[in-house]
């Protein structure tokens, strides 16, 4: 099924049978995502483990 | 329909030789000469030697030029504008590599370039050859002129800004630049010599860079300037673009207004990512392919957006822009000899 990031607004493709608790990854902006709910689908920012990245 | 055949005058140098490298590959074209005084004679794999085994062609002096389908310029600056009724009598399409015929208003080349031009009756018959903004002009122009390598890393970060008017109307736009060495050619200087060159990070134009001119004819902006440094690198540009946009302007705007600009376009991505070590435009791995990558941040409490765009300043800089360029004028598919998508790890 299809939906979209919320943070990005990216088109996103599910499976059909996702379930609740799942974490989608988005590839446009490479958030974590996680379903919150089916009916209606709903997701949420994953938290993300910060990284110390660069310099 | 029989292949097309072109010929590339000023072949010696690196942007030449990247026009070897792609149209010798390219499905719908035959490389009719390469043309080179300083080399007639001599096998192209003695000055390209990635080419050896790839073509037996040698180079040709420029008396020996013969008619063909269409011809590339990569000629030094200032050349070509000397040269143009003559090379024009070889080929009903040109595409320029030089900066030549890159502005339209002689007044804008003489700021920027210091004398006057030799040919400005030429000026009109040229389109500037950036498909991301002039793609309809090209399918019917017979002359299009190359691409700014820093310009087109300064226009690809701004267009989308600029398309969906999010700029503030009063505030400057800054664009700092990082460049590889192979931007400055195969002709050494004193400042390429290997001691003073490597790993040197050296301001070379703060203010003053030419290719400003193109960011100002072809974005309509007047408040924007860019600084150039060039880095440890022989391919690569990019640009980093500091522009304050209206209140209230949000991330996702911004993700509207990059997709719009270049959710259909075969070369431009966007790299915006939250995860691993690839968030950002890097030139690293653009080295060889056509391919700009694009990116945004936005400092919310001030406003500045941050925009980025990476490129091979070869490739998406000069010659591969120039084969797209080719590509759209002479109606073959877009994307035709130039899919290679870069190396990784390099």
């Amino acid at each position: 099924m299809m939906t979209t990031c919320p943070e990005c607004e990216g088109a996103l493709a599910l499976a059909d049978d996702v379930q609740t608790g799942e974490i989608v990854v988005c590839g446009d902006c490479g958030v974590d995502l996680e379903v919150i709910d089916l009916a209606p689908l709903a997701l949420a920012l994953a938290p993300q483990e910060a990284e110390d990245w660069g310099e | 329909m029989g292949r097309l055949r072109v010929s590339i005058v000023g072949a010696s140098g690196y942007t030449g030789g990247e026009l070897l490298r792609l149209l010798l590959f390219h499905p719908h074209v035959e490389v009719a000469q390469a043309i080179s005084n300083s080399y007639a004679g001599e096998f192209i794999h003695s000055q390209h030697p990635n080419l050896r085994k790839r073509t037996q062609l040698q180079f040709a002096s420029r008396d020996a030029i013969k008619e063909c389908d269409a011809l590339f310029l990569a000629m030094p600056h200032g050349e070509t504008q000397k040269q143009i009724e003559h090379w024009a009598k070889f080929a009903p399409k040109i595409v320029d590599l030089s900066a030549d015929f890159r502005l339209r208003d002689t007044a804008l080349y003489e700021r920027w370039y210091g004398e006057k031009h030799a040919a400005p009756h030429w000026l009109p018959k040229f389109v500037y050859g950036l498909p991301e903004l002039r793609r309809e002009e090209m399918k019917t122009a017979n002359y299009i002129s190359g691409v700014g390598c820093n310009a087109t890393a300064s226009n690809l970060a701004l267009l989308p800004l600029v398309k969906a008017d999010l700029l503030h109307p009063i505030k400057p736009v800054v664009v700092d630049i990082k460049t590889g060495s192979s931007e400055s050619g195969a002709t050494v200087n004193p400042g390429s010599h290997h001691p003073e060159k490597s790993h040197s990070v050296r301001s070379y134009a703060p203010t003053g860079h030419r290719h400003t001119a193109e960011v100002i004819q072809e974005l309509g902006l007047h408040d924007v300037h860019l600084s150039m440094t060039a880095v440890d690198l022989v391919r690569g540009v990019l640009a980093t673009a500091h522009a304050f946009l209206k209140p209230g302007v949000t991330e996702k705007d911004l993700w509207r207004a990059y997709r719009a600009a270049y959710g259909n376009e075969p070369f431009v991505r966007i790299v915006k990512d939250r995860g691993g070590i690839h968030r950002a435009p890097d030139p690293k791995i653009l080295a060889g392919s056509n391919f700009a990558d694009v990116g945004f941040e936005l400092e919310p409490e001030s406003g500045r957006c941050v925009a980025l765009a990476a490129i091979d300043n070869l490739m998406k800089g000069a010659s591969g822009s120039a084969v797209q360029a080719m590509n759209i004028m002479c109606g073959f598919e877009e994307t035709a000899g130039l899919e290679f998508p870069g190396l990784h790890p390099l």
